[in-house]
């Protein structure tokens, strides 16, 4: 049975005059793990930061279009931005650990400033978190280090525990792997599929094994616009765009 | 081009700009450390329990104090910060959260310009329009000294809370946190170091103003009663004693000078040893 979780209608976005993101559709099922490929600056952290309400974020930044969680508007003007957020997690590019805050605090602040506060809770919430981002075993012993006192790989799954730690249902990716060795990312990889129980992932990517990897869907764009959006088995088989074929096979 | 001799040269030139540049540092440094040597050999002596605790000698006694001017410093200064600091540090959260707002826009040109007034001017500026309403008082000194402590602290938490990167904010955003909370519970303590170091320094340069208070807090023979009275302070007082003539009297203003100076220090050493004690409670 399909079930829409997400869903994108007439999708475009500005950063001033130029436009980034052109009528783009999209319907995402929920427990999915939906990957965002495409050229350098087609507009895929464009796409999923309008998912979470950070493009407005940016200095002269807008967008026209609906986007739907559970059949809701986030754009509606009664919705608080900062709700969504907490309900739709993200993970950067760059790993950016809060400066100044202890591996624990980083994963805890979002609890913490959220309202929870008992200490029992907390600790359980973030060992757990930190075992899903697969980073428990190392930091287990110093916890109230520095978060930039661990290397470029351990950081980002710090940062990756903190976007699980307040249990949000969406979690997008932004070339979350881009950092890490070989051995994390297969960590990070073997996490969403496990994750794809609870949550919904959109994870962007410029490593074409590991969209095939991970996904069940595919969202190509070219030009700030949805060129093909498809079950991955046939994205990668029989895709319907020949610009997909010539971006599969490399003759982009 | 790889020849041993080029490398050998290329080596003695490395060398020599390194032993340039500590020359040059170790000189910068000289005239500090005579300041703390002159002062600490000419103040040291004066220095005992009724330094502390009485009032300024006539020029033909050999005793007394400067309290009434420490008290009078720390009143003036303490009420500055006390108010300057956190308006100081609201006004850089807003100069650099806003860059592009309008009003941000005119009030950092307003900063920019206050910081390169002459704190004389200033002085000027409060007794024309407050000390000729209202008289010579404390609160008169605390408010040219706040006048010269907000572009300061402002300025440095502006710059300061510009160093941290966008992202860092939009982590805290994505994380479902309203905006001010990211602000003031994230970016704020993690920079907290950096933000002190600015108010230490602005605190130290209001600490040792001088020309600002001879022409608001005046100055006072004794202690003074309430804050809306003529107040003594000690720049004041190292001013006027050591252009005295008397010899006492000098060696008072080098008394002085010396407390101000360990003043300054001890704050310094104070807010850093307090960073220290939370850093290691909150990393723990
Ligand atoms: N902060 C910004 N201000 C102005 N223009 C921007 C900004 N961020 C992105 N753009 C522009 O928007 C377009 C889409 O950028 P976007 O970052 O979404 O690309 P991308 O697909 O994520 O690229 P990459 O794979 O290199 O990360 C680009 O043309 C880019 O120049
Ligand atoms: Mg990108």
């Amino acid at each position: 049975m399909k079930k829409t979780l997400i869903e994108v209608k007439n999708l475009s976005a500005w950063f001033k005059k130029n436009q980034a993101l052109s009528e783009v559709n999209v319907e995402i099922e929920k427990n999915k793990v939906v990957a965002i490929i495409g050229p350098s600056g087609c507009g895929k952290s464009t796409f999923i930061r309008c998912l979470n309400r950070l493009h407005e974020e940016v200095e002269g930044a807008f967008l026209k279009g609906e986007v739907l969680l559970e059949g809701k508007n986030i754009y509606d003007s009664s919705e608080d931005p900062a709700l969504i957020r907490r309900k739709i997690g993200m993970v950067f590019q760059k790993p950016n650990p809060f400066p100044g805050m202890s591996i624990y605090d980083n994963v805890a602040i979002g609890l913490r400033l959220n309202g929870m506060k008992k200490r029992s809770l907390l600790d359980e919430r973030i060992e757990q978190s930190l075992r899903s981002a697969g980073l428990w075993k190392e930091v287990k012993d110093r916890l109230n280090y520095s978060g930039l006192s661990l290397s470029g790989g351990q950081q980002q799954r710090l940062c990756i525990a903190r976007a699980l730690a307040i249990q949000p249902f969406v979690i997008l990716m932004d070339e979350p792997t881009s950092a890490l060795d070989p051995v994390s990312t297969g960590w990070v990889e073997e996490l969403l599929q496990k994750l794809k129980k609870q949550v919904t992932v959109v994870i962007v990517t410029h490593n074409m094994q590991q969209a095939a990897r991970v996904s069940d869907r595919i969202a190509f764009f070219i030009d700030g616009k949805l060129i093909e959006y498809n079950k991955t088995s046939r994205f990668f088989t029989k895709p319907e765009s020949p610009k997909s074929e010539d971006y599969i096979t490399g003759r982009f | 081009m790889n020849r041993p001799f080029f490398y050998q040269v290329r080596k003695f030139y490395n060398k020599s700009i390194l032993l340039l540049i500590f020359l040059l540092s170790f000189i910068a440094c000289v005239p500090f450390f005579f300041i703390v040597f002159f002062v600490f050999q000419k103040g040291l002596g004066v220095l005992n329990l009724s330094f502390f605790t009485q009032l300024p000698p006539t020029p033909d006694e050999n005793y007394g104090g400067l309290a009434n001017g420490m008290v009078g410093s720390l009143k003036i200064v303490g009420l500055a910060c006390l108010l300057g600091v956190p308006w100081a540090l609201f006004l850089g959260v807003f100069l650099s959260e806003k860059p592009q707002h309008k009003i941000a826009q005119s009030l950092r040109f307003v900063v920019d310009l206050s910081i390169s007034v002459p704190s004389i001017v200033i002085g000027i500026f409060v007794y024309s329009f407050l000390v000729s309403l209202f008289g010579f008082s404390a609160y008169a000194g605390s408010f040219a000294l706040l006048m010269i402590l907000i572009p300061i602290v402002a300025k440095s938490t502006e710059e300061i809370l510009k160093m941290i990167p966008h992202h860092i904010r939009e982590a805290g955003l994505a994380l479902g946190i309203p905006k001010w909370k990211v602000i003031f519970r994230i970016i704020l303590p993690g920079t907290l170091t950096m933000l002190l170091s600015g108010v230490i320094l602005a605190l130290a340069r209001i600490a040792g103003e001088t020309a600002p208070l001879l022409f608001t807090a005046l100055g006072n023979h004794f202690f003074s009663k309430s804050l809306g009275e003529p107040t003594a302070t000690l720049p004041v007082q190292i001013y006027e004693f050591s252009k005295s003539g008397f010899p006492n009297l000098e060696n008072m203003a080098w008394g002085g000078a010396l407390v101000l100076i360990s003043f300054v220090f001890l704050i310094n050493f104070g807010i850093r040893f307090f960073l220290f004690l939370l850093r290691s409670r909150n990393l723990s």
